[in-house]
C-alpha cells in the first residue's frame, strides 16, 4: 500500500487518470441510488427545464431527465469503448505477435492490411457499414461495428515492439533450448509487454470511444440509447446551443471530457510505466 | 531506384482506390437493403394514397439504374462508372449529380482543413521544438499541460465550448454555417471576410486540438536528436545556437512528424467531418450528415470514396515527397 503510495507520487498522470475515472464511476453508482434511470426515456419530465432541485441537470426537449440521461448513458458508452477496444486490442495482439514472431507471408500481408487500412479515414468506413445495417442498431452492434477497424492500429503499434524485443539475448536463450513458438510468445515476450498491451488497450478503448460518439453525432447510433453521443446528437438536431439551452450540453461535454482526460492521463501513465527511460526526458 | 520507389507507392494508392470502391459496392447490398424501393415506398407513404403499381415502379427503376443484371456485371459497371468519377444522380436532391454536390462542398472542406493542418502541423512542431530546447524562454515550460489536455479533447467537443463562449456569451463571431445568411456569394471583399469570421470557430477549434498533437511527437523526437553526436559536435564547433537548433536539430528532429501527418490524415479527416457537423459548415461532413439523414445511399458513397481517394492521393504525394525531405530514403530499399 504505502509503495503504491509512493509510486502513484511519481507518477502524477497515472493519479489523475484513475482520480478521474473514480469520479466518473462514483458519479453512477452515486447518481443511479438517487434517481430512476428510466426517466431517460422520452416525456418523463416536464421538457426544456433548467437545471433545478428537481432536476440538477435540467430536462431536454423531449422530456428526458438528464440527470438520469448521464447516470444510463456514461456508462453505455464506457461499454461501447471496452467491448470494442479489447476486441480490438486483443485481435490486434494476435496479429502482431503472428506477423513479428513469424514473419514471412503471414508479416507481409497483416502489415500490408494494417498500413493500408490505416490511411483511409476509419469514421467513414464505419458510417458506409452503419448505413449498410437494417433497421436500429443496438449499442452491442456499435460496439463490434467499431471492433471492425480497431484492430489496425495496436496490431501496428505492436509489431514494432515485438519486433525490437524478439532479438534479444533471452528470447535467443529460450529458442535454443527448444521452446515453442507459442511458449516463447507467452512466457517470454508477452510479460514484457505487458505494460505496453494495457496502455495500448486504454488508447483503443479512447479511440472506440471517440468513433462511437462520431458516429452517433451523425445520427448513426443506437436511436431508442440514451448514450452519450445520442445525447449530443439531440442536442445538435434541435440547435440547443442557438436556442440557449446550455444545460442541454453542458452535462454530455463535462462528461465526455472527463472520460477523454481521464482515459488519456491513464495512457500517459502507463506509457511511463512501460517505458521508464521517459522520465529523464519530463 | 526512384522510379520503382514511385511506382509501388502508386501501386499501393491504386489498391486503396479499388478497396475503397469494393468497399462501397459489396457492403450495402450484403446487407440486403433496396434502396429505390425503400424511397418509393417512402414516397407513396408520404402522399397518403396505396400505389398500386409500385412493383412495376421499382423494376423499371432498377432497369434504369441496372439492378437487374447479375451482380458481377453491376460490379464492372460500378467500377467503370467510379473510375470516371461518375456516382450517379442524388437520391435526395434528385435532378443533381452527386458530382456537384461534392464539387460545391468540396473547396469549403479543402480550405478549412489544409489551412488548419498546415498552420496546426508548424506551429506545433516549431512549439515542440522550442519546448525540448534547454534555452527556450522559461514560460514556455507552462504550455505544456495546457496543451496536452487540449491533444485529448475531440475537435468537435472543443468547438461547443467555444461556440458557447465566443459566439453565445461573447458574441464576437458569428454560430452557424459559411456565410451570412443573406450573404450573396461573390467574388469581393466583403464576402471573403464573412466567409472568414465564419471559418474561425471550426478552424480554431481543430488548430487547438491537433497542435498539441504535434507538440508532444516533435518534443519527443527533439530530446532523442539532441542527445545525438552531431549535436555536440555542432555545439563544440561553436555553431551559433541559432544554427544548431534549427539546421542540426529541428531538420532531423521533423522528419518523423511528416510521416506521422500522413498517417493522422485519415483521423484528422474524421475529426474534421464533425467540427463540419456542428457548426453547419457547407463542406464534406455536412453534406455527408444530410445525405445520412436522408437515407440519400448514393451521396454517401460517393463522399466516402472520393474523400479515401483523396486521402490516398495525398498519402501518395507525401511519400513522393519524403526522400526529398530525407535523403537516406531514396538509397535504401525497402
Amino acid at each position: 500500500m504505502r509503495a503504491a503510495y509512493h509510486y502513484i507520487r511519481r507518477n502524477p498522470s497515472l493519479a489523475l487518470g484513475i482520480a478521474l475515472l473514480a469520479a466518473l464511476a462514483l458519479f453512477v453508482v452515486i447518481g443511479s441510488l438517487m434517481v430512476d434511470t428510466e426517466n431517460a426515456r422520452p416525456l418523463s419530465a416536464p421538457a426544456l427545464r433548467p437545471p433545478s432541485a428537481d432536476y440538477p441537470f435540467g430536462t431536454d426537449r423531449q422530456g428526458r431527465d438528464l440527470f438520469a440521461v448521464m447516470v444510463a448513458g456514461t456508462p453505455l458508452t464506457l461499454r461501447i469503448g471496452f467491448v470494442a477496444g479489447f476486441i480490438g486490442v486483443g485481435l490486434g495482439t494476435a496479429l502482431a505477435f503472428i506477423a513479428a514472431y513469424y514473419r514471412g507471408l503471414a508479416d507481409t500481408v497483416i502489415r500490408g492490411v494494417a498500413d493500408i487500412g490505416l490511411t483511409v479515414p476509419g469514421l467513414l468506413v464505419l458510417i458506409i457499414i452503419a448505413v449498410s445495417i437494417k433497421g436500429t442498431l443496438t449499442v452491442n452492434q456499435m460496439a463490434i461495428i467499431i471492433a471492425s477497424l480497431a484492430w489496425l492500429y495496436p496490431t501496428r503499434t505492436i509489431r514494432a515492439q515485438v519486433l525490437s524485443l524478439r532479438e534479444r539475448g533471452y528470447v535467443e536463450v529460450a529458442r535454443l533450448s527448444g521452446m515453442s513458438g507459442p511458449g516463447i510468445i507467452f512466457f517470454e515476450l508477452m510479460p514484457n509487454l505487458l505494460p505496453y498491451l494495457a496502455a495500448t488497450l486504454v488508447n483503443g478503448v479512447s479511440a472506440a470511444i471517440l468513433a462511437s460518439i462520431g458516429l452517433e453525432v451523425l445520427g448513426l447510433g443506437p436511436i431508442d440509447s440514451p448514450t452519450l453521443g445520442m445525447t449530443l446528437y439531440w442536442v445538435n438536431f434541435n440547435a440547443a446551443m442557438i436556442n440557449g439551452w446550455w444545460w442541454w450540453w453542458t452535462a454530455p461535454t463535462v462528461i465526455i471530457l472527463t472520460v477523454f482526460l481521464g482515459l488519456f492521463f491513464l495512457t500517459v501513465g502507463l506509457d511511463e510505466i512501460a517505458n521508464p527511460r521517459l522520465r529523464r526526458s519530463a | 531506384m526512384r522510379p520503382a520507389y514511385i511506382a509501388r507507392r502508386f501501386g499501393v494508392f491504386l489498391l486503396i482506390v479499388w478497396l475503397a470502391a469494393t468497399l462501397n459496392f459489396f457492403l450495402p447490398r450484403l446487407s440486403g437493403q433496396d434502396p429505390v424501393r425503400a424511397k418509393l415506398l417512402e414516397q407513396a407513404a408520404l402522399g397518403g394514397y396505396v400505389q398500386g403499381g409500385i412493383e412495376e415502379m421499382t423494376r423499371e427503376y432498377e432497369r434504369r439504374f441496372g439492378l437487374d443484371q447479375p451482380l458481377w456485371r453491376q460490379y464492372l459497371t460500378y467500377l467503370r462508372d467510379v473510375s470516371r468519377l461518375d456516382f450517379n444522380y442524388s437520391i435526395a436532391n434528385y435532378p443533381r449529380t452527386v458530382n456537384e454536390l461534392i464539387a460545391d462542398a468540396v473547396p469549403w472542406t479543402v480550405s478549412l482543413l489544409g489551412t488548419t493542418t498546415l498552420l496546426s502541423f508548424g506551429i506545433g512542431s516549431l512549439l515542440g521544438a522550442l519546448l525540448a530546447w534547454p534555452r527556450a524562454p522559461r514560460w514556455m515550460r507552462w504550455l505544456m499541460p495546457p496543451l496536452w489536455a487540449l491533444h485529448a479533447i475531440p475537435f468537435f467537443l472543443l468547438g461547443l465550448i467555444l461556440t458557447y463562449l465566443l459566439a453565445f456569451r461573447l458574441p464576437l463571431l458569428p454560430i452557424f454555417g459559411g456565410y451570412s445568411a443573406g450573404a450573396v456569394p461573390a467574388l469581393n471583399w466583403r464576402f471573403a471576410w464573412d466567409v472568414f469570421q465564419h471559418a474561425l470557430l471550426p478552424a480554431l477549434s481543430i488548430i487547438l486540438v491537433s497542435t498539441g498533437g504535434w507538440a508532444l511527437g516533435m518534443r519527443g523526437m527533439m530530446v532523442t536528436t539532441m542527445g545525438e553526436d552531431y549535436v555536440l559536435f555542432a555545439e563544440a564547433k561553436g555553431l551559433k545556437a541559432s544554427t544548431v537548433f534549427l539546421r542540426y536539430c529541428v531538420r532531423n528532429a521533423v522528419l518523423p512528424q511528416v510521416t506521422a501527418l500522413a498517417l493522422a490524415l485519415g483521423q484528422i479527416l474524421s475529426g474534421a467531418v464533425l467540427v463540419e457537423v456542428i457548426f453547419g459548415y457547407p463542406g464534406i461532413g455536412t453534406l455527408l450528415y444530410q445525405a445520412i439523414r436522408e437515407n440519400d445511399h448514393f451521396v454517401i458513397q460517393g463522399i466516402v470514396f472520393t474523400v479515401i481517394v483523396a486521402l490516398g492521393f495525398t498519402t501518395f504525394v507525401l511519400d513522393v515527397i519524403y526522400p526529398w525531405l530525407d535523403p537516406r530514403i531514396s538509397d535504401r530499399r525497402g
